[in-house]
């Protein structure tokens, strides 16, 4: 029996020589820049500690006893089976412990839970498989997408540090200021998880739950999904960039900006081939996850495109539906995920591409159609 | 009495009917019940090779084996079959060939349902797994399946997976009635029910959590099953339901149920540390209160898997005290295993390997249990590995070991023969060494930030990962070796005597049978006393 210990051992070290453990960070919670944050990692490791000793004390009892009591020649086993007196104390014991762990755990919770408005107040949504953020009161807002790309996911190119770990739009927050976060998602259920801010939140379809965070310093904090919500769960990270709040006034303003200046775009004469060229990238980012590269879809949940009846020929119906999304299946309503700009150029795309505009009627769709859709819906 | 035995004089000595049609139409507990314990394995190997699928694909970053769509189902239909196909089953197994030996029953109560629950559970799996060759894939949303995801976004499948859930239901229910009905009218004389073997026990109020909440699960799918094709909105957000309903109602479910998975655990290993110590098991009378107190505890502690859906504070904190005093009974079960051990005369056969490791490693599960019971922490523990670590050190070296232990203790009884005690061990080496390099490294990249559930990972997770898949691929190797074992000790093993261990004189009725145990036994109840004095 020792001898199959040592061989399973040493089977183990040799595994193990392989690999390189890396820093302490690898091992535990992030403490965190928030004070909220750090003090549920004081908890954590309070708690941790208490257990780490239970469970010491409990193994090295257990193999004292393995170890002394092994049988022996001549040696006869107790008989007694109950000790009144034994068992209330470690009964009392074991809830004293628990009563020293519930009260810092009380007051813990007692801070977390403050839902007093902030200075800033910011509207996540979650969406199969992206983040919207919106700021409530500068009412601009904007859409965030995994950036890593797919031949990297693909093993096609090197991976780097922040593999699935980066968006192509962070949320920016200012620095010394108190923001809530109202969270809610508008398809399947998901939650939106900061490690550094200890904020974790389910975002769920008709529910705004809350959350909020005051950073002191600077800094990129990154983020995951934490609730299964399709098949793309693993691939919307979250990330958040805290900058000085004279730069934030300047993000700000320059979102508002281009809020005006995207409106202006549906005046503009539009040729097809920048059409092509946006809404190709438009599907590239949003389409992709369920129709994939190719137009084919994973049917029949995700219906194909190519060869579509009515991506091919019925152009009123193909714009009802990226404006509305389709009852009781998995499409939503892009009508305010994306511009009028980027929903024409997307339905001009899937209507030109794969051979659809040869065997179909070819159509294109230029911005202005989607804005009158929009104001005749008014 | 004895008028319901003369009645049966002539067929004492018949035995099972010849082919298929024994396993087909038996009553006997002993048949139902290594069908159950069969079932069970072949169950685990299909669970377990879509572990290996998961593992393979995590095995390093970037895609490896499977996509994402098919991922989730692996990772959904892992988790089901391993809950439902696997170790409730085999505790069922166990339920039916030991609890009538050991209260001196003939039978179960109601061989016929027996019959019954037994056969409709291969019926309910064959339509889970056919889900696999449907147009849109098998269910997958994971085993908790929270709407919407597994009702407006789930693939069409998701109706054939709620009709399997509701046979399996069906048998589980069958099958409990069937346990307390043994147990309340079928014990031999004197018997009083604070002389029952524990293993007895702990099916008893295993079987009464099963009637309780098997009910609530079939509502719970029910209703998934009217807002996907009766147009209602239980769980609808946008026709007015509540999405968090389905949740409470799950987890009222989902709680008891893992007490389920475990409390005949604790039985069996009570059994098996009483024997290979010598003793008497210490505190009888506190080990079945604990059992009761953390089956009362398991309907007042659900939301503890919610503490992120947004519960008001008070709701936060009455479920985080209610899941702390589970830590109470569990610590007295613990306690009383080493008092039994404590100056005995103990010897390492391999079902007291794994007894010793249960109780080890099981400890270990209740000590993270503890971490995740505190609230505030949990905002950064939950929906990450280090749960997954948490509920596979409880499942896996918990109620899974305590299954191979009671296997390795009772198949001397149930075929006559002894297994090979050498190969036995290296079972258990390979399996308690794969099994600790498999899911404590979970702890680390959950508590370092991986959330559970996703198919390709950062960097940063790289390295304890393929660590992990390592240790899952020994450790399903591991279990080959088990599969080998039970088919030697079946056609080559050395006779077993009708004791078999040293330890069990006068530890229960089994013991007092032939090995193998004959078709039927107790067809007159034996008698408490002679098991008494016969030492």
């Amino acid at each position: 029996m020792f001898r199959a210990i040592k061989y399973s051992l040493s089977l183990l070290a040799a595994l193990t020589a392989n690999f390189s453990f890396g820093a302490w960070s690898d091992l535990n919670m992030s403490p965190g820049v928030t004070q909220l944050s750090q003090e549920i990692f004081g908890l954590h490791m309070t708690v941790f500690y208490v257990c780490l000793a239970i469970g010491i004390a409990v193994l090295l009892a257990m193999a004292f006893i393995l170890f002394k009591y092994r049988k022996k020649e001549g040696v006869k086993p107790a008989d007694f089976d109950d000790s009144t007196a034994l068992e209330i104390t470690w009964t009392v014991l074991f809830a004293l412990i628990l009563v020293v762990l519930a009260v810092p755990a009380t007051s813990v919770m007692i801070k977390a839970y403050d839902n007093e408005e902030g200075d800033i107040n910011i509207l996540i949504t979650g969406h199969q498989w992206k983040w919207q953020y919106e700021y409530i009161e500068d009412e601009v807002g904007f859409f965030s997408n995994l950036s890593t790309s797919l031949d990297k996911r693909n093993n096609l190119a090197p991976k780097d540090k922040n593999y699935l770990l980066e968006v192509d739009e962070p949320l920016v927050i200012p620095t010394n200021t108190r923001i809530r976060f109202l969270i809610t998602a508008n398809d399947v259920i998901h939650s939106w998880w900061v490690p550094d801010f200890a904020i974790k939140q389910d975002a769920i379809p008709g529910f705004v739950n809350t959350g909020w965070t005051y950073v002191n310093e600077p800094g990129v904090f990154r983020g995951q999904c934490t609730e299964l919500c399709g098949a793309y769960h693993g691939f919307m990270p979250i990330v958040v960039k805290a900058v000085s709040p004279d730069e934030y006034s300047a993000f700000i303003n320059e979102k508002k900006e281009a809020k005006i200046q995207q409106a202006l775009l549906t005046e503009k004469l539009w040729t097809v081939n920048e059409l092509m060229e946006i809404g190709e990238a438009t599907y590239q980012k949003n389409c992709v996850a369920c129709h994939q590269v190719g137009g084919q879809g994973i049917p029949p949940v995700f219906p194909a495109l190519v060869g579509s009846e009515i991506v091919m020929r019925n152009k009123a119906r193909q714009i009802e539906i990226l404006m509305e999304g389709v009852q009781g299946a998995a499409m939503a309503s892009y009508s305010e995920q994306l511009t009028e700009v980027e929903i024409a150029a997307v339905i001009t795309y899937t209507r030109q591409a794969w051979g659809n505009a040869d065997s179909g009627d070819g159509k294109i769709v230029i911005p202005k159609e989607i804005l009158d859709y929009k104001t005749n819906k008014l | 009495m004895s008028a319901v035995i003369d009645s049966h004089h002539d067929d004492h000595h018949h035995g099972p009917a010849k082919g298929i049609s024994r396993w087909l139409y038996t009553t006997n507990h002993k048949d139902i019940g290594s069908m159950y314990l069969w079932f069970s394995l072949i169950m685990l190997f299909i669970g377990g090779a879509m572990a290996m699928v998961i593992r393979a694909e995590l095995f390093e970053p970037g895609s490896q084996i499977v996509s994402p769509e098919f991922y989730n189902q692996m990772v959904t239909n892992h988790g089901l079959i391993m809950v439902f196909g696997v170790i409730m089953p085999a505790f069922v197994g166990f339920a039916n060939w030991m609890i009538p030996m050991q209260i001196g029953a003939p039978d179960m109560a109601l061989p016929r349902l027996n019959n019954l629950s037994f056969w409709i559970l291969p019926v309910a799996f064959g339509i889970l797994l056919s889900t696999f060759f449907m147009e849109g894939g098998a269910p997958n949303f994971g085993w908790t399946f929270y709407a919407p995801l597994s009702t407006e976004y789930a693939p069409p499948t998701v109706t054939f997976f709620i009709f399997s859930v509701h046979i399996m239901g069906a048998s589980s229910i069958m099958g409990s009635i069937n346990v307390i009905t043994t147990i309340l009218n079928m014990r031999a004389p004197g018997m009083t029910l604070m002389k029952m073997p524990l293993f007895v026990w702990s099916w008893f109020i295993t079987a009464y959590l099963l009637i309780a909440v098997m009910p609530v699960l079939a509502g719970a799918v029910t209703m998934m099953l009217m807002d996907i094709h009766a147009g209602t909105s239980f769980f609808k957000a946008g026709g007015g339901g509540d999405p968090v309903l389905f949740q409470h109602i799950f987890w009222f479910f989902g709680h008891p149920e893992v007490y389920i998975m475990i409390l005949p655990a604790f039985g069996i290993v009570s059994h098996i540390i009483e024997t290979f110590s010598r003793k008497p098991i210490f505190g009888y009378s506190s080990m079945v209160y604990a059992i009761a107190s953390i089956a009362l505890l398991s309907f007042v502690v659900w939301a503890h898997h919610m503490f992120t859906v947004g519960m008001p504070i008070a709701g936060e904190l009455f479920f985080m005290y209610s899941t702390m005093l589970i830590a109470i009974p569990t610590g007295v079960k613990v306690f009383n295993w080493l008092s039994t051990m404590f100056k005995g005369s103990l010897t390492f056969e391999t079902p007291m390997l794994f007894a010793i490791a249960f109780v080890a490693l099981f400890t270990i599960g209740g000590l993270s249990g503890i971490m995740l019971a505190i609230a505030p922490a949990d905002f950064q523990y939950h929906d990450t590995y280090f749960v997954v670590a948490h509920f596979h050190y409880v499942l896996v070296p918990g109620a899974l070991f305590s299954l191979l232990a009671g296997a390795y203790y009772w198949i001397p009884k149930w075929t006559g023969k002894m297994y090979d005690e050498t190969l036995g061990k290296v079972h258990f080496w390979m399996s308690f060494l794969s099994v600790n390099l498999t899911f404590f490294p979970m702890h680390f990249v959950g508590l370092a930030g991986m959330p559970r559930r996703i198919p390709d990972y950062a960097m940063q997770f790289a390295d304890w990962n393929m660590m992990v898949s390592v240790g899952a691929f020994l450790f399903g190797i591991s279990q080959l070796l088990f599969l080998f074992i039970v088919l030697k000790c079946i056609y080559n093993g050395k006779e077993a005597t009708n004791e078999v261990w040293e330890g069990a004189k006068n530890k229960g009725f089994e013991w007092t049978v032939d090995s193998p145990a004959p078709y039927h036994t107790f067809s007159s109840p034996p008698s408490l006393e002679s098991l008494k004095t016969s030492s």
